[in-house]
Formats: structure tokens, C-alpha cells, sequence
């Protein structure tokens, strides 16, 4: 899987913008890429790992990347960071301090936003990140300036003594277009440590003197914007001018095409000359760019008059090129794309939805068809298994961000207390319903979920929570987990033991069950939630996509089905209800698609599911 | 130089049916045939068998790596109701080419929806210019009902101007060596397809 350049290797190749900018790190010679996965992000580390004579992470969380990354940079070797935007927020804080620190060797951060929430719980515009840290911000608008922007980050970053974020969208990370394929420029090895502390230990009397050299920074940054290739006007009509960046420039292109644009590429520090000839040269100036009008009210603030801005198009979601060409042909601006003016048919009302499922055979479904059954209030994480918020299990009640799960539980458990106390001895405290019970993957445990449970064991919290250990990181595409004994690069790795783990930080009641028995997961919730302390449940299985299992698939008995529709609320899409020729309802099984794992057979009160023996292939 | 042809295309379908791949072989294709390309696809949660689509444009210039609603020349769509979801996507006169097969999505599976009845007729009631392919019964007639995405090829191959050859170059490397045979075999039923523009009926997966 390794990754060497080849003299027949085609020059030209097609690529996303991630598979480009692992290229273009790999070209600037980084020593360094580190990342937790994560929508629209992960791809680019996967990429950057099968190149030679660069060290790849996984990290722990995006918080740990990062300050991998800056430790690789402060000892002299170029690194790279990567992460979804979300992740930004969990690595701030080593981030904005990078920012004081600067660097020895370049240090490049990758934000990869998601408009829209393709995989995401919010759409949050991370250029804002720029300027809240004062680092100077790339914005590529395909892939390739996604490779020669990343190359570029490497020697802005050096040349100005900052890190530098670069920031995708899900449809710059996402989306392929043709990149031109360079050499390696090998960059120097670093042999030794330097010492420097009054640059890079941040005690305030240090970091007073380092803050005015960041405005500093800031002011050169903008002087070099103004001459930096990266920003460039294209005169078309005088008419029409647009200030756009990223993929808004592609979509701007394509909706009206004649105009005349002035496409930043670096979007912060801002180059204010530049953007003041541009005025200077067109009769009305729009921006044109997705989420937050990030560029608008900075070029507002310069003083600078827009005709046109975020009134245009949307703060919400993608903005695309018939969006742009719709708003600017009513707001009567010449030159709009005709043929995205076209009238579109309505949509063909009334279909039923097709949301993303739990993959036939998954380990998640047997603890969610329990959980389901008890009625249980679940305060749920990011993972496959936010998928149980849906039809037919209802049962995830919260999700907000990373290891959530664990702390919020406890949070809801506390003022229940307080409540239970204040009020007459509530009955409701025998109630099932009214025990929140978390419940968090392994990876997310590993990223965020161990703190949360340290906090419960520590303040006296009495909460569930359930550890669904499918021994990858399932929603992102299977990356290596801490718990997994493997790296990045498959190499062998030490293994966090979790019930050990869960032990050692005073949780007593530590138990793991098999989630594909239903009757068992049961039982063991059923006592854990009778305990009058802190209990932590792993439900470990493998991941049946990642590890490929498939087991003999199950068959109907279609005299003994009566057609009930109770193992349907397995939720699997292997399951499927038919009329018969007599006009029966009967339940028939995939063959192909079912998995064998036998939570439908569980379900089923009749006996109607048949399972295969072990012998014949079936799930013992 | 004439003008080349510039054709913008949505590909929709269900996570698991080869989406990515179908998208990765017609890139790579239209670059060969020295056309500039952009391809947009979703990754992430969508996947675990949810609605899928992909962006496919090519021409002399490209600039949005998205197509628009309204705007698309080809509706290439590998499951019966993943066709009448998209169908506004496409510009008047457009095709729709399907695979006829039906994959019940979770609501129906889960017994609280039901999938549209007489799919087929609600489609060309819907739209005029139809081309309707028993994909997953070709590929499996062919050697795997896992080569449906290539019958899929097959027949949008008639529809694009592109030599066989390219496409056979590009589609042996794209698939394990063990399974070029029965794909190139995949391949050339789904371009017979497009000669008898097959009458479907729905079958069940």
C-alpha cells in the first residue's frame, strides 16, 4: 500500500480535494500528519499514510492531533493536521495557542467544513477560526488548488512564524477534479531538539510579549495578501463584479459566467488595496459565498460598498449554482446562466424516505431492540448507533457532540436528584423511564467519553452507561480504534483494556455482554439500572461491515408466520412483508442481504424464524 | 475542433450498490477522452443504506463540481424509486435510465411506509424519455448480480460519446482481476439494453 512515485505514473490525475491535499503534503515534504476521522476530513490522512517517509496518526481525539502536529512543527519537521469542522472546536485550545507560539518548521491545520450537514450536527463556517486565532486562512476551490494551496500553507506558515488553516467544504474535500502530480521536495531531517522557551512557554510573561508580534503578524499577512497569487481579479463584464472563494467561486462561474470576479484564495488577513481596485474597476460588487458572510462584513469594515451580499443567497445549507443565478437574475443583475433559469418540475410528492439504516447483521441492533422494549431515556453520542434516534427504536433522546453521551446522562441524574428531594418520596424514582442511561461507541469513548466517565465515578453519579464496542470507528469507514492492538499503518499497538480501564477509575460494576442476545442484554440492564451506583455496560461485538462477517442467512417458516410484524421492529432491511397468492401477510428474509445474526428470530414470538446451526454456517 | 458534447449526469441509488464505483469508472473514462471533469459524491452517513447520489460532469471546461435541479441530461438511477425521487433533477427532454430493481427502504422495511405501487408505470406517466434496464438480472445472468452498477454502464454507454475500448480499459481497472470476464460480460448486456430499451417490470431484490 505504499505509495512511491513512478516514472510511468501519469503526471495528470484525477482527485479529490482530499486525496490532493495529502498529495500536496506529501510534496512539501511534511514529516507529520496527524487526525481523528471525521466527515468530510478522514480521507486525507488515509491518503497521506500510504505515502513514504511521513509519520501517521490516528489520534485519540482532535485536541491530541493537534498538539502532535505542533510538537512535530516546534521540534522542526513540517506537520499537518486534519479534521472535520466540529473537530476545530475540541483542538481550540492548543490551536489559538499555536498561534502565539508559531513554529519552527511549517504547520499546516486542516478544517473541513460540512454546509449542509451531509454527516455533521451543525454547519459552523470555520474561517471564522482565522480570525478569532489571528492565523491566515486558504480557502482551495477544487483540488487543485487544494494540492497547491496545502504547498503553499507550508511556506506562508515558516515565512510568517504562524500555523495556517486551510479550509474545505464537504464539496472542495469531496469532489474530484484534475491535479497535476509533482516530486517531493525533501525538507530537512531534524536531528535534535532546540531550546526556546520564551517562544514557546506560554506563562503570561511570555505570552505578553508574544501577543503584540501576532498583530504584527496579522498586518504583514495583509501586505502579502494583496500581492499573493492566490488572490487574482479576472475582468469579464464591468458591469457585475464578485468577490467569491472556495467552491462558491466554481458555483459563481457557472451561474454567471461573463462576469468580472475577484477570487481570494487567502480570505484572511484580507488584501484591502486589491479589493478597493476591484470596486474601483466594476459598476456593482456582489459577494458570493457559502454560510457565514465571512468575507462581506470584512470587506464592509474596510469600508468598501457591496451591492449584493448574504441577502442574495442563504446562511443555511449548500448554496449552489442555481441558487446564485435565481437570486441574481431577480435582484436584475445581466449575464445569468439561462439555462439554470429553466423551470424544474415539482418533485414527485409522497414517496417514502430512504434514511440511513443499521446495516443488516449490525451489533448495535439487539441493544437497541432492548432499549426500545424498556422504554429507556437514552442520552446518545456521535456514531453508527445515533442511527437508534430512528424508526422503528426511537431510542436515542439527545445527541449533541463527541463523548457527550456520558456527561449529560449524569447531568439529567443529578437535577432528578435534586428534584426527588425537594418533592414528596417520588414513585417516580422506581420508574424506568425516568433513568437516563448513556450510551457511547468505543472510539468516541477512547476521543472523549473516558473524562465524562471519570467525572461520574468521582461525583457519586449513579448512571447506566452502555459501551457499544464494535472495535473500529464504524461511521467514518473503519478506522483503527486504541482498543483495536493496531496503527494507522496496521502496525501492532498496545490495546486499552476497557472494562480494566472502567475499574481503575472507580466504576465497580463493569460487565460485558454479547449484544446479539437479546434476552441477556436485557436481564443485565434490567440489574444495572437496580443498582444504586455507577455501572458501565460493554456491548462487544465486531463491526459486521468493517470485519466482514456474514453468517448462514435466517428463513421464514411461512406456515408457522403469522404475519405480526413484531420482528420487523428489528428495524432490518433484509425484512420485508408480503402478501401472499391466498393473500396472507407473511414476513419474507433477504437472502442475500441478511447477515444471520438472528435479532429478528429473537423477536419473533412464534418461533417463526429459522436460524441456522452452527454447523450450517450459522451465528453460534 | 468541433464543439464537444457537455453533459451533466445525476447518478442516485441505495449505499452499497456501487454508486462510487459506476461514478470512479465514468471519470475516468471522460478523462481519458481528454474531456475536463468534476465529480461531487457524499461520504459518511448516508451510506449505511441510505439515499445515495453523485455529481458526474464533463465538457471542455467544468466549473461547479454540482449539477443543478432542473439542468441534468442523464438520470442514472440503480434502484426503481432512487428514479422517481430525482426525476426533477433532469432538464426537459432528458433521459431517466433505471435499473428496475426494488430495495425497500428502512420505514418500508420497518413496516410504517410502503413502497409506491406500479413504480414503473408512475415513472413513464412522469417522464417521456425512459430507458428502464433488469440490471441485477443481467449481472447475475452475466456471472454476479454484483456487477448490476456495470450493466448500469453499459447502457448509459450508448447515451455518451465515448469509445468501447476506453470504457474496457478503465472497467479492468477498476475490478479485481478475477472479475473482469464476467464485468466486461456485465457491461455488454447493459449496452444490448439500450438496443431493445427492455419493457421492465419491478422485481423485488
Amino acid at each position: 500500500m505504499t505509495k512511491t512515485i513512478t516514472e510511468t505514473e501519469k503526471a495528470i490525475e484525477i482527485l479529490s480535494g482530499n486525496e490532493a491535499i495529502a498529495r500536496g503534503a506529501w510534496e512539501a515534504g511534511v514529516k507529520v500528519g496527524t487526525a481523528y476521522p471525521g466527515t468530510p476530513s478522514t480521507e486525507i490522512l488515509e491518503e497521506l499514510s500510504k505515502y513514504e517517509g511521513v509519520y501517521c496518526e490516528w489520534s485519540t481525539n482532535e485536541k491530541v492531533a493537534m498538539e502532535v502536529a505542533v510538537g512535530a512543527s516546534m521540534a522542526g519537521g513540517r506537520a499537518i493536521v486534519c479534521m472535520k469542522h466540529v473537530g476545530l472546536n475540541v483542538a481550540a485550545d492548543p490551536f489559538f495557542s499555536s498561534s502565539y507560539i508559531g513554529l519552527e518548521a511549517g504547520l499546516v491545520v486542516v478544517s473541513a467544513d460540512d454546509p449542509g450537514m451531509h454527516s455533521s450536527q451543525d454547519e459552523q463556517d470555520n474561517r471564522n477560526y482565522a480570525k478569532f486565532a489571528r492565523v491566515p486562512l486558504l480557502e482551495p476551490a477544487d483540488s487543485g488548488e487544494a494540492k497547491e494551496f496545502v504547498k503553499a500553507a507550508f511556506e506562508i506558515s515558516e515565512r510568517f512564524d504562524t500555523p495556517v488553516l486551510l479550509r474545505t467544504t464537504t464539496r472542495t474535500s469531496h469532489s474530484k477534479s484534475l491535479v497535476e502530480l509533482e516530486e517531493r521536495t525533501e525538507t530537512e531531517p531534524v536531528v535534535k531538539l532546540k531550546r526556546n522557551w520564551t517562544k514557546y512557554t506560554m506563562m503570561p510573561q511570555n505570552a505578553l510579549a508574544r501577543h503584540p508580534l501576532v498583530e504584527q503578524r496579522v498586518r504583514d499577512l495583509a501586505e502579502y495578501a494583496e500581492d499573493c497569487p492566490f488572490n487574482r481579479i479576472e475582468m469579464g463584464d464591468p458591469r457585475v463584479g464578485i468577490i467569491t472563494s472556495g467552491v462558491a467561486y466554481a458555483y459563481a462561474r457557472e451561474a454567471i459566467p461573463g462576469a468580472s470576479f475577484l477570487k481570494l484564495g487567502l480570505t484572511f488577513p484580507l488584501p484591502k488595496r486589491l479589493i478597493a481596485s476591484f470596486r474601483s474597476q466594476v459598476e456593482k460588487l456582489y459577494v458570493v459565498e457559502e454560510s457565514d458572510p465571512f468575507l462581506e462584513e470584512a470587506v464592509r469594515l474596510l469600508g468598501i460598498k457591496i451591492d449584493g451580499g448574504k441577502e442574495l443567497n442563504t446562511l443555511l445549507g449548500e448554496i449552489g449554482p442555481r441558487l446564485i443565478a435565481e437570486s441574481f437574475a431577480k435582484a436584475g443583475v445581466p449575464g445569468v446562466n439561462e439555462s439554470l433559469l429553466a423551470e424544474v418540475q415539482p418533485p414527485v410528492e409522497g414517496l417514502p424516505n430512504r434514511p440511513p439504516t443499521f446495516c443488516p447483521g449490525c451489533s448495535h441492533r439487539g441493544v437497541f431492540a432492548v432499549l426500545s422494549k424498556l422504554r429507556l431515556f437514552v442520552s446518545g453520542d456521535i456514531g453508527c448507533y445515533t442511527l437508534g434516534a430512528l424508526e422503528p427504536f426511537n431510542s436515542v433522546h439527545c445527541s449533541t457532540c463527541m463523548g457527550a453521551s456520558i456527561s449529560m446522562a449524569h447531568g439529567m441524574a443529578k437535577v432528578l436528584e435534586v428534584g426527588a428531594a425537594d418533592t414528596s418520596p417520588a414513585d417516580s424514582k422506581a420508574d424506568l423511564r425516568n433513568k437516563p442511561v448513556a450510551i457511547i461507541g468505543d472510539s468516541t469513548f477512547f476521543h472523549s467519553g473516558i473524562t465524562s466517565l471519570i467525572d461520574v465515578a468521582w461525583n457519586g453519579g449513579k448512571t447506566l452507561n452502555i459501551i457499544v464496542d464494535n472495535s473500529t470507528t464504524a461511521m467514518t469507514g473503519g478506522q483503527e480504534t486504541p482498543g483495536m492492538g493496531r496503527t494507522l499503518r496496521g502496525e501492532p499497538a498496545a490495546a486499552v483494556d476497557i472494562p480494566a480501564l472502567c475499574k481503575a477509575i472507580g466504576i465497580k460494576r463493569v460487565t460485558t455482554v454479547d449484544p446479539y442476545d437479546l434476552k441477556e442484554v436485557e436481564r443485565v440492564l434490567r440489574e444495572e439500572l437496580a443498582a444504586d451506583e455507577p455501572s458501565v455496560v460493554i456491548a462487544k461485538a465486531p463491526c459486521v461491515l468493517e470485519y466482514r462477517i456474514k453468517w448462514a442467512p435466517c428463513r421464514v417458516d411461512s406456515e408457522v408466520c403469522i404475519g405480526c410484524k413484531h420482528c420487523l421492529k428489528a428495524g432490518c432491511m433484509a425484512l420485508k412483508l408480503v402478501v401472499n397468492a391466498a393473500g396472507e401477510r407473511k414476513v419474507e428474509i433477504d437472502q442475500e442481504l441478511c447477515a444471520g445474526c438472528g435479532v429478528c428470530a429473537q423477536l419473533c414470538k412464534y418461533g417463526a424464524i429459522v436460524r441456522p446451526e452452527e454447523a450450517e454456517g450459522g451465528k453460534a | 475542433m468541433n464543439a464537444r458534447p457537455k453533459i451533466d449526469m445525476l447518478l442516485s441509488g441505495v449505499g452499497g450498490q456501487g454508486v462510487v464505483l459506476a461514478s470512479y469508472v465514468l471519470s475516468h473514462v471522460a478523462i481519458a477522452e481528454g474531456y475536463d471533469v468534476k465529480q461531487s459524491e457524499v461520504h459518511g452517513m448516508s451510506q449505511r443504506g441510505g439515499s445515495v447520489t453523485s455529481h458526474f460532469r464533463f465538457g471542455e471546461k467544468v466549473w461547479s463540481p454540482l449539477v443543478s435541479p432542473g439542468t441534468v441530461d442523464i438520470l442514472m438511477a440503480f434502484e426503481s424509486l432512487e428514479a422517481l425521487r430525482y426525476l426533477h433533477w433532469l432538464k426537459p427532454g432528458g433521459l431517466v435510465l433505471y435499473n428496475s430493481v426494488r430495495i425497500n427502504p428502512s420505514p418500508v422495511a420497518a413496516g410504517l411506509a410502503t413502497y409506491p405501487e406500479d413504480i414503473d408505470g408512475r415513472i413513464k406517466a412522469a417522464w417521456p424519455n425512459v430507458h428502464c434496464v433488469n440490471a441485477n438480472s443481467l449481472a447475475a445472468q452475466a456471472g454476479t448480480v454484483k456487477a448490476a452498477n456495470v450493466v448500469m454502464l453499459g447502457a448509459v454507454s450508448s447515451y455518451l460519446p465515448f469509445a468501447r475500448e476506453t470504457w474496457e480499459a478503465v472497467i479492468k481497472k477498476a475490478v479485481p482481476p478475477k472479475s473482469v470476464e464476467v464485468n466486461l460480460k456485465a457491461f455488454q448486456l447493459g449496452v444490448e439494453s439500450a438496443s431493445v430499451r427492455t419493457e421492465c417490470t419491478a422485481v423485488a431484490s
